[in-house]
């Protein structure tokens, strides 16, 4: 009951709905970058929500699995093979066993979900198995996946009967993506026009980015109050911005807190699109409503449900 | 009044006054204590740092006027718990030599001798203010002027497990091995953090702690050292 790791890909870790509940004692929450997708991957096999899976990031792996399982792979469009043979994205199938699933191209898209029947049962800790890369947490030995590795997983008799195809519900972003944020917590740190700067042009994602957070370059803001403020809360999607002006989007392996004024933050529903992009890609914000904000989410958790409770 | 304010879709933060402060601190803590126990669904992490709380939730499953209540009806009680009722939890340190390799310089900044800095650093009772940066990683005050020497301009690249450090006048113990700036004055054989421990933190916000100078030996012998 394990799938082995013949080739790692670029960087694959296992991630589940996040570390959440310790952000108090300085735990980061880590989880999918793009959490829309992971918990559709986990749909499509008829997982719950929160199991853990694989994120793929940029170069995919090349899996063996030890015993038949249905699996679904969504996110970030890769070209994939099950033993040879074209296999769909977005759709659960069954890999029997000793088949391998290699990812192949990617066509767009920086990040792909991995979900397998029965989730990967590695140790949780703080009950989570999600990877924690800078603190070595969670996951397999809080690392990346290597060659050789076997992830066992969990038992799969427990698992929904699984729904056929899903259609993508939030389109991949081709390196440039539109971002709607909310203003705040502390855009009144900012001078007056900083919002209207934020939005426009693009900004670039530096290579200095990972899953902590991305650099960006483009449009510098202003600070009316300094760049220093006394540590405080950090949350997933907040524009942070230090001395140079130039802001810094945290993202799922964030630290919990942060010296820096935060102009806006990304709307939940938004997250889906920030996680897949790549260095060098570009991002235009703009500034949204609260009700748009909540309709998109809305919008996106109704077509998760319509899988997460459709009959095979 | 503090200030009530949305950070996107899925987070509140409650701003108090700006500065490091014992009071302010209290307030905080007393106000995530108070959401926490409230138990609001959809309510998925609180985290008070100097002089703020953070409420994270779920927007589709919060009640978020549940919410709003709990935290203005906390907002009117005067209670701010500034005395800890417990004991400090008193963590013991080797200082100096290998294990604390800014001693020195701290006790030149201070034009005092190494053991006065020891002397001052465990005199003083600190309050944790909150935690945050890595995993159980405390930051604690108020540390004697004399000896609240900045941190170094160009951090270590590696810092080790349980070394105590001094920022200006905040004190504390890295639980992890990570890059570092604060002035390391010793070594704890105490992990803040341990995962595979039934209680996986040594310190939570509002605690009191207090450091004890251990001799090598000691600090060699210590079981989980």
């Amino acid at each position: 009951m394990a799938v082995r790791v013949i080739k790692p890909g670029m960087l694959t870790t296992v991630q589940d709905s996040g570390r959440w509940g310790f952000q108090a004692r300085g735990v980061p929450v880590a989880g999918p970058m793009d959490p829309f997708s992971c918990r559709l991957a986990n749909a499509l096999v008829g997982n719950d929500r929160g199991a853990a899976g694989l994120e793929i990031t940029l170069l995919g792996p090349e899996l063996e699995f030890e015993t038949e399982r249905v699996i679904a792979v969504a996110g970030a469009e890769f070209d994939l093979t099950l033993d040879g043979r074209a296999v769909p994205m977005d759709a659960p199938f069954v890999a029997s066993a000793e088949s391998r699933l290699r990812f192949g191209a990617r066509r767009r898209g920086a990040r792909a979900y991995l979900a397998i029947a029965g989730g990967i049962a590695t140790l949780p800790v703080l009950g989570s198995r999600s990877t924690h890369l800078i603190s070595a947490m969670g996951g397999l030995d809080g690392r990346a996946l290597r060659a050789g590795d076997r992830l066992v997983l969990g038992d799969a008799t427990h698992t929904r009967s699984t729904p056929p195809a899903a259609p993508r519900h939030v389109p991949l972003p081709d390196h440039q993506a539109r971002i709607r944020v909310l203003p705040g917590p502390q855009a009144d740190y900012f001078s007056a026009d900083s919002l209207d700067v934020l939005q426009s042009a693009p900004y670039v994602i530096g290579q200095q980015s990972d899953r902590m957070g991305f650099r960006l370059d483009g449009p510098r803001l202003t600070h009316a109050r300094g760049a220093d403020i006394i540590s405080d809360a950090t949350p997933l999607g907040v524009l942070q911005v230090p001395a140079s002006g130039l802001p810094i989007l945290l993202m799922a392996d964030r630290q919990t807190t942060g010296g820096y004024p935060k102009i806006a933050t990304v709307i939940t529903a938004d997250i889906a699109v920030a996680g897949q992009l790549s260095p060098g890609d570009a991002i235009s914000f703009v500034v949204c409503t609260p009700r748009e904000a909540l309709a998109a989410l809305i919008a996106q958790e109704r077509a998760l449900m319509a899988v997460e409770s459709s009959p095979s | 009044m503090p200030r009530i304010i949305p950070a996107g879709d899925s987070a509140l933060f409650v701003e108090f006054e700006e500065r490091i402060d014992v009071e302010v601190n209290a307030r905080t803590i007393a106000l995530a204590d108070a959401v926490q126990c409230a138990e609001i669904a959809g309510v998925c992490d609180v985290v008070p740092t100097y002089r703020s709380v953070a409420i994270y939730f779920d927007p589709l499953r919060v009640d978020y006027d549940a919410l709003m209540t709990r935290v203005e009806h906390a907002l009117t009680r005067p209670e701010t718990r500034v005395r800890t009722t417990s004991a400090p939890i008193s963590i013991p340190v080797c200082y100096g030599g290998e294990l604390g390799p800014d001693l020195a310089s701290v006790a030149a900044f201070a034009h005092v001798s190494e053991d006065e800095v020891i002397r001052l650093h465990t005199s003083a009772t600190y309050r944790v203010f909150m935690l945050g940066f890595v995993a159980g990683f405390a930051y604690m005050g108020i540390v004697d002027r004399r000896i609240a020497m900045p941190r170094h301009a160009t951090p270590r690249v590696r810092v080790p497990l349980g070394s105590v450090g001094i920022a200006g006048v905040q004190t504390g113990i890295y639980p992890a091995e990570t890059p570092g700036g604060w002035q390391l004055i010793g070594r704890t054989p105490v992990k803040p953090f341990d995962p595979a421990r039934a209680e996986p933190f040594l310190l939570k916000a509002g605690d009191a702690a207090q450091f004890v100078r251990i001799a090598r030996e000691e600090y060699d012998r210590w079981p989980s050292a």
